[in-house]
């Protein structure tokens, strides 16, 4: 009888918490709604750019509609959508999902084949990212996407070499993705070039002579970036401070204010989306002047909206400003307008952030290998692989002898606190 | 009594060698590329096996309620990467620091060749089981004076500090601070070109061996005395078990299987990152000691399997948004479903299945009544 | 000067949040003698259910109501996976509980999306102040005050009531006092659901500070606060909240210096150092082992 009772509780206990759960995905969306409906500029923007657009989504929605038959071809997405990274991968996602409701089909070697993405969740962390790896690995997969973040590409990367599948990795940063591993390709510029970019920019807007760099302990992302920046910065004749705080720490106001006292004159916080947002929250509500570099995983909607409203100035290195390619802008923001998981993904609002546009970047080019290889061999994928170059929308991919892509400018963007939007503040370029 | 125990040995010894042989013929018949899920969930199930008995050793046999696991499989796994990787590729791993502050990698001073690679693999589990167990040594002194829950959070609260350690920037000579140490030999080095795949017969083989020692020590003298302090320890002290020694024997020898256990985790993960060894981990093991039974080797080694299978790949599914094929829209299913349905299994596990698979018994002793009762008669 | 005052009033304010946490975890212990590992996570779930709630509903209504969602979900959790496991060995009991904070955590990254969520402002409170030119939140400088008025009120129920008498007399004496007639049952629910109170009133204190909440939102405040409650003695309030404020500002000041890198490991570093040098903590009770 006691028993009985007592798993009763226990489900009504798990019932309730889910019943909490299910109804939060509505009330998040509600929310976010609410909050961006307090600054009329930016939901006037976006409603304006969903209503441009609105017949482009109706056209895409036809070419969605045709029925799945003949052959299809496997793309692998090995992306997280829980953890750390996850907000980033799931906007990384977006993308390709744009992408492949765009252009559902390819020809390969005469032969029209449906392509079919497959996901699989490498949760952030590097120790579940083989058997995520190994998933697609046994879906029969022809080529794999990603991943957003580098630790976790740089753990399923052995996993891909051994069943001989190529992956493109489309924002994984980190030297150590591609060095060693023959079957990794990445579309985006690596750490060392974003930090000399930020270090430029830095210098030249700034004249920054004195830098405090901020990153999680342990996290090879930050950590690399971090040393990188060190690296150019002080060679250039500047200065660092340098701190590092434990995983999932919420108080930064110790940090920030260490920064004011050693009299930083920008600060370098290279850290995942969760902890870019609380820097940011307090960095407001203590007024910071200090100008904030960030590098491409802060830019984010989640991010933005953590400034919007603030005195917090903004800058940070990336692969895509908005208004880059019309089209792709109009395209994916009716698309984000009309799905509604689509915009919870993408936290909320129709802002593109830059991960996106390569998610979309990279499902294109992992078409190009396709037709080019002109089978389903893996073979002939990684044979092809490294000749096929593509222009997209963030700009002419190619790739050199590690598989690295051939890029040498970045976006610097700075958030517009007052609108809620991110504004272009120069192209730079590593020289 | 003796002949029984004895004859009950030679069908353990009998039973792993049937299972290496089938997994090694499984891996060499089945197609790897479709069934990778398969090899992989049994790699890392053979290395939560071994972890798993290492920890059943302290809090199943001998009592001592220790969540410092995972800090000691840190240090296994750092030693076995930092011995291993192959001298031209320490320029690549190290990029940051440029190069490494150690200059050898034991499989290449052992002559290289398979035979360099074999022994300097061994060897270098060996020795981060040894760096695992000088340091569970150091922390005893200390620590193991404590009783129960306060034992518990001491451990914990080591693991965290060792983490921090090895993420020191300071250390990255060595370390390769918040870097991963990759490019070492891994299971799937073990695959014979052209020949046979011996990945997962090489993690069945490894961690084998190392928790049949566990269970002839358990068999031992020393085993006795663990379970007397576990079962009372006044009444242990009184029966002239020396309590200090055996607690720390116990402690040492728990985290060198551990630091053993870590090794082989970085071989099945590729690659070594202290970021990977958190507390989560710890009661990741823990969970698996409770399901298969708190004192009995053969549940951890069913839970390690089931467990690692269950979470990483038949509840995948849960991951996925789903539609029938009649349109219906399956609920529930979306990103991280899988966990929650993961952890309400594991909570009824605990709170209805108290004891777990096994119990405290072992697959042997579920044989045994029957041959009893013909004696009997 | 002002970097010195803006270390200590952030130690502060983190002192006071750890406090409220502890004293959750230093209740439950004194009286179960189980480390309750859900505690950080029902923090965390009161952050999230603030931000789902305040969404839908005017402030004033949303945060009387997750104050007692908060207190219902500690009170749950105590009766469907702590009640079934009174006669257990203690480590079921606590595995039990490293369960309980498995589930939640997985079912907040199911409802969030593994998305941080943003906690709402709450007037009054997010207003910032300065102060010796260090611009802080008012909810700094309002939670050492407040945690003071509770730690009072609390004391006050413990020594002053009867269901404080019953809960001291549970924590000398489990069995005994089952034999006086107290209700045992009843005696840890309101443990409980005392402890879930603070905790949720410690989750709008500290998100407001801090406002992004992810998932493992509790996990590290209720380590450091589980480590306070250890450090000032198990099982006493004030040790509690002397705990927490020494571990908010030792936090604070390794933070500060040269040494960031080790702010938790020192946490974990003074934690073992008082168990082995005076197990019972700061204010601890001594306990005999009886044979």
């Amino acid at each position: 009888m006691k028993k009985v009772l007592a798993m009763i509780l226990a489900l009504s206990l798990v019932l309730s918490l889910a019943a909490c759960s299910g109804g939060s995905g509505d009330s998040t969306s509600g929310g976010d709604a609410q909050q961006s409906g307090d600054s009329s500029a930016s939901g006037g923007d976006a409603q304006q750019s969903g209503d441009s657009s609105a017949s482009g989504g109706d056209a895409q929605q036809g070419g969605d509609s045709s029925a799945p038959s003949g052959d299809t071809v496997r793309i692998g997405v090995f992306e997280p959508s829980t953890g750390d990274s996850g907000p980033g991968g799931k906007q990384e996602m977006l993308g390709m999902q744009y992408a492949n409701k765009e252009t559902p089909t390819v020809e390969i070697g005469g032969k029209t084949y449906n392509v079919e993405l497959v996901y699989a969740d490498n949760g952030s962390t590097s120790d579940k990212a083989p058997t995520a790896a190994a998933e697609l690995v046994s879906k029969g997969v022809s080529l794999v996407l990603g991943s957003y973040g580098s630790g976790v590409s740089m753990a399923g990367g052995p996993v891909f070499n051994d069943a001989g599948l190529c992956a493109i990795g489309v924002t994984c940063t980190n030297p150590g993705v591609t060095a060693g591993n023959d079957y990794y390709f990445r579309i985006c510029f690596l750490d060392n070039f974003q930090a000399q970019v930020l270090v430029n920019f830095a210098q030249d807007k700034f004249s920054a002579k004195k830098a405090y760099l901020l990153g999680e302990l342990g996290n090879e992302y930050d950590q690399g970036l971090i040393t990188f920046f060190e690296q150019t910065f002080t060679s250039a004749g500047g200065e660092v401070v340098k701190d590092s705080f434990p995983s999932n720490t919420s108080d930064f106001t110790t940090f920030l204010n260490k920064a004011v006292s050693v009299g930083a004159d920008v600060i370098f916080c290279p850290v995942s989306i969760a902890y870019a947002t609380q820097i940011i929250k307090q960095a407001a509500s203590m007024n910071l002047e200090i100008p904030l570099l960030g590098s491409d995983t802060l830019d984010s909607n989640k991010v933005l909206e953590a400034a919007q409203g603030s005195g917090v100035q903004l800058y940070v290195s990336t692969f895509y400003q908005e208004g880059g390619s019309a089209a792709f802008d109009d395209g994916i923001k009716a698309w984000l307008n009309e799905d509604s998981t689509a915009m919870t993904n993408n936290g909320g609002n129709d802002t593109i952030a830059a991960v996106t546009a390569m998610g979309y970047d990279a499902y294109y080019v992992a078409l190009e290998v396709l037709k080019s290889a002109g089978s389903l061999d893996l073979a002939a994928i990684k044979a092809a692989l490294p000749g096929v170059t593509y222009t997209g929308v963030s700009g002419a991919i190619g790739f050199d002898a590690t598989g690295d892509a051939v890029r040498d400018t970045a976006y610097i963007k700075t958030s517009d606190n007052a609108n809620g939007v991110w504004t272009l503040e120069t192209v730079q370029t590593a020289s | 009594m003796k002949r029984e125990t004895k004859s009950s040995a030679w069908m353990v010894l009998l039973g792993a060698a049937v299972l290496l042989v089938l997994v090694t013929a499984l891996e060499n018949t089945l197609d790897p590329t479709s069934n990778i899920m398969l090899f992989t969930a049994l790699k890392k199930g053979a290395v939560y096996a071994l972890v798993a008995v290492s920890m059943n050793l302290l809090n199943g046999f001998t009592g001592l309620f220790s969540l410092g696991q995972a800090g000691f499989m840190l240090l296994g796994a750092y030693t076995y990467a930092i011995l291993t990787i192959p001298v031209e590729s320490r320029e690549a791993v190290y990029y940051i620091y440029n190069g490494c502050a150690i200059n050898f990698s034991l499989p290449e001073l052992l002559g290289g060749g398979p035979v360099g690679l074999v022994l300097g693999v061994v060897l270098a589990l060996i020795l981060g089981g040894c760096v695992a167990a000088a340091v569970a040594w150091l922390i005893g002194l200390p620590v193991l004076r404590l009783k129960s829950d306060y034992l518990a959070i001491a451990t914990l609260g080591f693991g965290e500090i060792i983490r921090a350690i090895f993420q020191w920037d300071k250390l990255g000579p060595v370390t390769n601070g918040a870097n991963a140490l990759k490019s070492f030999p891994t299971f799937s080095t073990f695959n014979i070109p052209g020949g046979l795949r011996l990945s997962t017969f090489m993690a069945f083989l490894l961690a084998g061996v190392c928790i049949a020692v566990i269970v002839l020590l358990i068999n031992s003298t020393y085993g006795r005395a663990f379970k007397a302090i576990r079962d009372d320890e006044v009444a242990a002290e009184a029966m002239g078990i020396h309590l200090a020694k055996h607690k720390r024997l116990a402690f040492c020898i728990s985290s060198f299987f551990a630091g053993v256990g870590g090794g082989m985790f970085a071989m099945f993960a590729n690659q070594a990152q202290a970021k990977n060894f958190t507390t989560a981990m710890t009661y990741e093991i823990l969970l698996i000691v409770v399901i298969g039974g708190i004192g009995s080797v053969s549940g951890s080694c069913i839970a390690a399997f089931l467990y690692v299978a269950a979470s990483e790949w038949w509840l995948r599914f849960l991951d996925t948004e789903t539609v029938l094929s009649n349109g219906f829209k399956v609920p529930f299913l979306r990103t991280g479903f899988r966990m929650v349905v993961f952890s309400i299994i594991i909570m009824i596990v605990v709170l209805f299945f108290r004891r777990g698979i096994m119990g405290d018994k072992e697959i042997t002793d579920l044989l045994r009544p029957r041959r009893k009762e013909g004696r009997a008669k | 000067m002002q970097y010195a005052i803006s270390i200590l009033l952030s130690g502060v304010s983190l002192g006071g949040q750890y406090a409220l946490i502890a004293i959750g975890y230093t209740m439950v212990y004194g009286i179960l003698r189980l480390i309750n590992f859900a505690h950080g996570d029902v923090f965390m779930v009161a952050g999230l259910m603030m931000v789902y709630l305040s969404a839908a509903l005017p402030l004033a209504a949303a945060l009387p109501l997750v104050l007692l969602l908060t207190v219902l979900l500690g009170f749950l959790i105590e009766r469907a996976a702590y009640k079934p496991l009174r006669t257990a060995p203690r480590m079921s009991v606590m595995i039990s509980a490293i369960g309980v904070s498995y589930l939640l955590q997985n079912l907040a990254t199911y409802a969030t999306g593994g998305l941080p969520q943003m906690y709402p402002e709450i007037p009054g409170l997010s207003a910032t102040v300065t102060i010796a030119g260090v611009s802080i939140k008012w909810a700094t400088i309002v939670t050492p005050f407040l945690v003071v008025i509770l730690v009072v009120a609390l004391t006050q129920l413990i020594h002053h009531t009867k269901t404080g008498m019953a809960m001291r007399a549970v924590a000398k004496d489990f069995e005994t006092a089952q034999l006086m007639g107290i209700r045992l049952n009843a005696v840890i629910s309101v443990t409980f659901v005392i402890g879930s109170f603070l905790a949720g009133v410690g989750s709008c204190l500290y998100f407001t500070n801090y406002q992004s909440v992810v998932p493992l939102s509790g996990a590290l405040p209720g380590l450091r606060a589980f480590v306070a409650a250890v450090f000032g003695g198990i099982g006493s309030i004030p040790g509690a909240v002397v705990g927490a404020f020494i571990i908010g500002l030792s936090e604070s000041i390794i933070k500060g210096s040269d040494w960031s890198v080790f702010s938790d490991a020192f946490t974990f570093a003074l934690l073992i150092v008082i168990l082995v040098v005076k197990p019972t903590g700061l204010f601890g009770e001594k306990v005999t082992d009886k044979v």
